[in-house]
């Protein structure tokens, strides 16, 4: 599915009831299947970006779209994944992945059945039955990945998946979205800090200025695919990481 | 298991039976009048003689009945009412006044009155095991709707989740562990407002029993019906911390 902004702009209330101008105006299309990572400072309104292609949040003027329409309320087949994990921490592993389906009116047998044939994939085998409380962070983003999986959705959403976590498990999970990336094709726009990460896992990098966020520079990544870790440490991904870093210190200076 | 901690699980037992010997010593030294306190001796004896002769069952029996039907009452409102408010703060603002009122308002002051309205049979017993068990029912109802997590209402909504389908998969899970929290007040606080019924409208019941005995100076029989209210109040305190124990699972420290 294709996704476009159209001079898209959010901006809230503050209690005396002044405009507080938080997005754009911002304009960019993401194609079918393109894999798009936007990175910025932090408060560059990443992630009111992301609640609006969920349909979680209304745009204050321009528009977001899905294959031409107005996207203004939770679509079909789009998937969000946040920066907390977001479980439900009375569902076991095998249940918080299998939300979904139970959500759509799926049997238990044949939801537990999908949901079984994805935890090889996430290396989540053996902990169908463990609570939250009892996972690491790193394990706890994967079941957020399988609740994202198992809705077999055509776009999805990554609000910093990995922002709370440590650089070795982000590392693991960037892995894991590669390796998932080349059996699953989805429209993806993934928000992100992390400069390495957008360009080892996106086809083009969007960066955006602070408040309100505007689009600085729009970057595409031709390293080939599949991509493996090692890439950081070759000179094509070097120049990339420099340029969009450059274009961020361009902001602050 | 070491020592220390088997001391420390009998420990509760041995402060009872210290307690226990520490009263019948006072008694049978005659230090303080048997018609004030009676020896633990003559309380077993009234016990076994009111369980004999079925008073103590009967009015027991009568105690929770109206505890129970006060309880679904009480709990029942709280839940209704506490999920509206929770769902349309406005109410709250509209209710305030009322349950301010009735909450600050000594109970014991306005039974005659619930006696008055609701008669002197069990329905105004019922009524006034409601009344004391509606507010931390309500209470408890709004604080845990209000603490359900809103990245998870926003998941519920991006899987675009119905109003039903958000309060059983959410809503009600999140606000479970505090409403039984809730719950294991009201248990206690239904036993008072049983008894405070009793008190105010005699007939039948532990209440009753106290001060029908009390006017016969059968101190004994007093004391019996006070610990026969103790208990039921610690049993179902013990229900609801099993149930709490049994459905929050997921709130169990793991222990390996």
């Amino acid at each position: 599915m294709t996704l476009s902004l159209r001079e898209l702009s959010v901006s809230f209330r503050d209690p005396s009831g002044c405009a507080l101008p938080a997005l754009g105006p911002i304009s960019f299309d993401v194609k079918e299947q393109e894999f798009v990572c936007v990175v910025g400072p932090t408060g560059c309104g990443k992630s009111t970006l992301i609640r609006v292609l969920a349909g979680l949040l209304p745009a204050s003027s321009g528009a977001a779209l899905c294959e031409g329409a107005l996207i203004d309320r939770p679509m079909n087949q789009f998937a969000i994944m946040f920066q907390d994990a977001n479980l439900m921490p009375w569902r076991t592993v095998l249940d918080n992945i299998a939300l979904p389906l139970e959500i759509a009116g799926v049997s238990r047998s044949s939801r537990y059945e999908t949901v079984r044939a994805l935890l090889p994939q996430l290396h989540l085998e053996g902990f169908e039955s463990a609570y939250p409380a009892a996972l690491s962070g790193g394990m706890e983003q994967r079941v957020a990945l399988g609740r994202v999986l198992v809705q077999q959705p055509r776009v999805v959403l990554l609000d910093e998946p990995f922002g709370a976590l440590d650089a070795l498990t982000r590392e693991n999970l960037g892995r894991l979205l590669l390796r998932l990336r080349q059996r699953y094709t989805q429209t993806i726009v993934m928000v992100t800090h992390d400069i390495n990460e957008a360009v080892l896992l996106a086809d083009r990098v969007i960066v955006m200025s602070r408040g309100p966020g505007r689009l600085v520079a729009d970057v595409s990544v031709d390293l080939p695919r599949p991509r493996t870790h090692d890439m950081i440490y070759h000179q094509a991904f070097l120049t990339l990481t420099k340029r969009i870093r450059a274009s961020i210190d361009d902001l602050s200076a | 298991m070491g020592a220390g901690s088997t001391l420390r699980r009998i420990s509760p037992f041995l402060t009872i039976a210290c307690l226990l010997l520490l009263w019948q010593w006072i008694s049978a030294r005659g230090i303080i009048s048997h018609i004030l306190v009676p020896p633990p001796t003559d309380v077993y004896q009234a016990f076994t003689d009111s369980l004999a002769d079925g008073a103590l069952l009967k009015h027991t029996l009568v105690t929770l009945e109206e505890m129970f039907f006060g309880l679904l009452l009480g709990v029942g409102i709280g839940l209704a009412i506490g999920y509206a408010i929770a769902k349309a703060p406005i109410l709250e603002n509209i209710l305030s006044p009322v349950i301010v009122a009735f909450q600050s308002t000594p109970i014991v002051a306005y039974a005659p009155l619930l006696v008055i309205w609701f008669g002197s049979g069990i329905a105004s017993k019922i009524v006034t095991t409601a009344v004391i068990v509606f507010f931390p029912t309500l209470v408890n109802t709004i604080v845990g709707l209000r603490s359900v997590s809103p990245n998870l209402r926003d998941l519920m909504r991006s899987l675009k989740a119905g109003r039903w389908q958000i309060f059983r998969h959410l809503e009600a899970p999140s606000a479970l562990p505090v409403i039984l929290a809730g719950l294991k007040t009201s248990t206690t606080l239904a036993v008072i407002g049983a008894v405070v019924g009793e008190f105010v409208s005699q007939g039948s019941g532990l209440g009753y029993l106290v001060t029908s005995a009390r006017n016969l100076y059968d101190t004994p029989l007093v004391v019996v019906a006070v610990f026969t209210m103790t208990a039921i109040s610690l049993s179902l305190y013990g229900i609801v911390a099993y149930v709490e124990w049994r459905f929050l699972v997921w709130q169990r420290r793991s222990s390996a």
